[in-house]
C-alpha cells in the first residue's frame, strides 16, 4: 500500500501546525466562530449534540495494521474506548475535546494519517473498490488512479471553498462495490479498443433530499489527462453551482438544470483550455504510486476449504469473497453483532484486527462503505484460524448483505441534523430478524437507515430503505423498496405514509414475508421486488 | 486603503475602479471590480488596458473568487489582482496560489500571522497560477 514521503509527510505536519494555530487564534479571540468553522470541519472537528466529533481520513479505505492500532489507542486515549466506521470509509470518534484535537492530528501524522477535508465544502476523502487489488473480477487494482487524486485534491488552492461537499469514487471494474453512480464524480477505470487504460466519468451523482444517478459524461480520459480533466470538472462547478440555497448547491442539481449535454460541454470548453496550462502531473507519478499497490508474494496452498465445522461453513459462504489468487480470499470482518451498533467498533477490537492483518493479511485492512473491515488476503490454509479468533472476539457474525448488515448513520443519538434515532431502530431489527430466524432463509438483503433527509445512511440505495423524520414533534420512519448502490444503480421508492418506530419493524417483517411468498427460484429480495412491482407490498402493507 | 498588503513591487494602483459591467462596455477603464457571479472571461479582451482587477468577496465562503484569479492570470494578465473584502488571514495563502498579489481585507489582517500564513506550507501538491513547482514534478525532477 501506499507510504509517504518526506514530502507526504512535510505537508500533513504543516497542516498540524496550522490547525494547533488556528485552535490557539480561536481560543485568543483572533477568530470568531463563524471564522473558524470552516478551519475546524476542514481537519474533520464537528459540533455534535454532545460533543465534538473528528472524522478521520482513511485514503480509498486502505490501511494498515500499524495505522489500526494508532486508532484503537486514539480511541482509548482521547474518546470512550471505541470508534466508529463509517460510510466514507473511514472511522469517526464521538466524544472529542476541542482541546486534544491538535494532539489526535500529531498522532494520526506519525502513522501517515489525517483529518484532512474529511468535512468542509472541499473535495472529500476519496472512496474506492474495498476488494481492490484482490477482486478477481477488476480490470487493474484502482487505488493508484484514488491515491494521485488524493494529491491532487489535499489543499486544492481553488477548491477549498465550493458551493458543496465533493465526493469522489474511484472503481475498475464492471461490479460497482462503491456505489460509485452516486457521487458527485464517479470513476470507473476502464480499457479502449486500442488496449490503453483511461478513465469514464460520470458526474453530478448523490443521495441526500433530492438522490440523482450520475450520467455518464465522458466514456474515455486518457490517463495522462485525468487531472486536467477532474479540474475542469470542478472549476465548472465552482464558478456555476448554486450558492444561493445550500439544499440545491451540490453539483446533481447543476447537472440536472443546465442538463448534461451542456455540463458536459462547458467541462469540454474548460479541459480544452486547461490542457494548455500544463497542470497534469508526470506521468511517472502514476508509475511511482503503482509500485506501492504491486501484489504482495502470494503463495500457492490449499484451494479447497475443510466445510466440517458448519458455523464456519455458513461464515465462510456469507463472509468470504473470491479473489484473484485460487489460494486466497478476502474476509470480511463484520461490524454487525445482532443487536450491536453498526459500524462501531472497540479498541480492544481494532487491536485484534490489526493483529489479525499483520499475522493473515499482509499487513492490509480495508474499510468497506457498508461499514465494516475486510482483510483482503488471506490463505485459504489460514481460514478456520481467523475465523476462530474472530469469532471469540464477537467479530465473527455471519451477516454480509443479509437483513442484520444494516448500514445506518449515527442519527439523533450524536448527530445535531437527525429528526429520528436510527441506531435503536436498526438494534431492534437486526434483533427481530435474529429472533425470528428469518435471516437466515432471506438471503441479501440490503437494508439501510437514515436519521434525515441526508441521507448518510444511504436509505436511498436500499433494497428496504428507511427513512427517519419528524412528525409533528414524533419520530416517524418512512419505508422505501427497491434501492440498489450497485452496478444496477437504482433509487428506492416511498412505499406510503410512514409509521413509528414499532410500526416501521413490523413493516420490514411484512415486506419481507411478502418477498418469501412471491419468490421464485433463485430471486433476490431485490428481483422479485423488480419482477412484481410495488403493488403487492403496498397492499400488504397499507390493505 | 489603510489595510492594503501587497506582494509585488510597483507602485500601488489608484486608478477609479469600474463595476464589471462599466468595464465591459467603456473603453477606457484601467481598473475594474468583479463580483462573484461575474464572469472572468468577459474581462479577456481588455485585459491589455487594465492595470488593477478587483475580486471581491462579500463572504469569505464564496470561492468563486478563486477560479476568476486564476482564469485572469492563464491568460496572461500581469496586473495587479486584489482580493477585496472579507479576506481572512487563514485564506490568503491559497488565494496567493491562485494569482492573488494584493489584499485589501475589510478588517487589518495581524502582521504576524499574516508572515505565518504565507510560509506555513514547504511545498505544493498540485500546479496552480503562482511559480510553484508542485511535489509530483519535483518527484520527478
Amino acid at each position: 500500500m501506499y507510504s509517504y514521503d518526506q514530502y507526504d509527510q512535510a505537508m500533513v505536519d504543516a497542516r498540524v501546525a496550522e490547525f494547533r494555530d488556528q485552535a490557539q487564534r480561536r481560543i485568543d479571540g483572533k477568530l470568531s466562530e463563524d471564522q473558524f468553522k470552516p478551519l475546524r470541519l476542514m481537519n474533520g472537528l464537528y459540533l455534535q449534540l454532545h460533543a465534538y466529533m473528528l472524522r478521520v481520513a482513511i485514503p480509498y479505505g486502505t490501511l494498515n495494521g500499524r495505522q489500526m492500532h494508532a486508532l484503537a489507542d486514539i480511541a482509548d486515549k482521547y474518546d470512550r474506548g471505541y470508534g466508529h466506521f463509517t460510510t466514507r470509509q473511514n472511522i469517526q470518534y464521538n466524544w472529542i475535546k476541542l482541546e486534544d484535537a491538535g494532539d489526535i492530528l500529531a498522532d494520526l501524522a506519525a502513522v501517515e494519517m489525517h483529518a484532512i477535508q474529511t468535512s468542509g465544502n472541499c473535495i472529500r476523502n476519496i472512496s474506492s473498490d474495498h476488494f481492490a487489488g484482490a477482486a478477481q473480477d477488476e480490470l487493474v487494482d484502482p487505488r493508484p488512479y484514488a491515491e494521485l487524486l488524493r494529491q491532487w485534491s489535499s489543499f486544492h488552492p481553488e477548491f477549498m471553498y465550493l458551493p458543496r461537499k465533493f465526493k469522489i469514487a474511484v472503481i475498475a471494474s464492471d461490479t460497482d462495490r462503491a456505489a460509485m453512480r452516486l457521487h458527485d464524480i464517479g470513476i470507473q477505470i476502464v480499457k479502449n479498443e486500442a488496449g490503453e487504460l483511461g478513465a469514464s466519468f460520470y458526474v453530478g451523482g448523490g443521495m441526500g433530499r433530492t438522490p440523482m444517478i450520475a450520467p455518464n459524461i465522458r466514456s474515455f480520459v486518457p490517463l495522462d489527462q485525468l487531472i486536467t480533466y477532474s479540474e475542469a470538472c470542478l472549476r465548472v462547478y465552482n464558478r456555476y453551482g448554486r450558492r444561493d440555497n445550500k439544499y440545491k448547491a451540490r453539483i446533481k442539481i447543476l447537472v440536472h438544470e443546465l442538463g448534461a449535454e451542456e455540463y458536459t460541454r462547458q467541462v469540454e470548453e474548460e479541459f480544452a483550455h486547461l490542457l494548455q496550462q500544463g497542470i497534469e502531473p508526470p506521468i511517472a507519478e502514476l508509475e511511482r504510486i503503482r509500485t506501492f499497490f504491486e501484489d504482495p508474494a502470494f503463495e500457492d496452498g490449499p484451494k479447497t476449504i475443510d466445510r466440517s465445522d458448519p458455523d464456519f461453513a455458513l461464515w465462510v459462504d456469507r463472509n468470504t469473497h473470491r479473489h484473484k489468487h485460487d489460494s486466497y480470499v478476502s474476509a470480511v470482518v463484520s461490524l454487525k453483532p445482532v443487536g450491536g451498533i453498526p459500524g462501531d467498533a472497540t479498541a480492544e477490537q481494532m487491536h485484534l484486527m490489526a493483529e489479525l492483518a499483520e499475522q493473515y493479511s499482509f499487513d492490509e485492512l480495508r474499510v468497506m462503505h457498508t461499514q465494516n473491515v475486510v482483510l483482503p488476503h488471506v490463505k485459504i490454509a489460514d481460514l478456520h484460524a481467523l475465523w476462530t479468533k474472530l469469532d471469540a472476539a464477537g467479530l465473527g457474525t455471519p451477516n454480509l448483505d443479509q437483513i442484520g448488515d444494516i448500514i445506518a448513520c449515527p442519527g439523533l443519538d450524536y448527530c445535531s441534523l437527525a429528526n429520528a434515532r436510527s441506531i435503536p431502530l436498526s438494534q431492534k431489527i437486526s434483533e427481530r430478524f435474529a429472533a425470528n430466524g428469518k435471516q437466515d432463509i432471506l438471503g441479501e438483503l440490503k437494508l439501510k437507515i437514515s436519521g434525515c433527509i441526508n441521507a448518510c445512511g444511504h436509505h436511498h440505495a436500499g433494497h428496504i430503505g428507511i427513512l427517519g423524520v419528524d412528525k409533528k414533534g414524533v419520530e416517524n420512519y418512512q419505508l422505501s423498496l427497491g434501492g440498489s448502490e450497485a452496478e444496477d444503480t437504482a433509487l428506492g421508492k416511498i412505499t406510503g405514509r410512514g409509521f413509528d418506530e414499532a410500526g416501521v419493524i413490523d413493516a420490514v417483517e411484512t415486506v419481507t414475508d411478502v418477498y418469501l411468498a412471491q419468490k421464485q427460484g433463485e430471486e433476490r429480495f431485490l428481483d422479485t421486488y423488480n419482477r412484481i412491482g410495488m403493488a403487492p407490498f403496498k397492499e400488504a402493507l397499507y390493505d | 486603503m489603510t489595510n492594503l498588503i501587497r506582494l509585488r513591487d510597483d507602485a500601488p494602483v489608484n486608478d477609479p475602479v469600474a463595476d464589471f459591467e462599466a468595464c465591459c462596455d467603456q473603453s477606457n477603464a484601467t481598473a475594474v471590480r468583479i463580483e462573484p457571479g461575474d464572469d472572468a472571461r468577459a474581462l479577456l479582451p481588455f485585459l491589455d488596458r487594465l492595470n488593477l482587477v478587483e475580486v471581491n468577496f462579500p463572504a469569505f465562503g464564496d470561492g468563486r473568487g478563486y477560479s476568476a484569479a486564476r482564469i485572469l492570470r492563464e491568460a496572461g494578465f500581469t496586473g495587479e489582482i486584489r482580493a477585496v473584502g472579507d479576506v481572512l488571514v487563514d485564506q490568503v495563502n491559497n488565494m496567493k496560489r491562485c494569482g492573488f498579489d494584493a489584499f485589501a481585507p475589510d478588517a487589518p489582517l495581524d502582521a504576524d500571522d499574516l508572515e505565518t500564513a504565507l510560509n506555513r506550507w514547504p511545498e505544493d501538491y498540485q500546479a496552480a497560477a503562482d511559480a510553484s513547482t508542485p511535489i509530483w514534478n519535483k518527484r520527478h525532477e
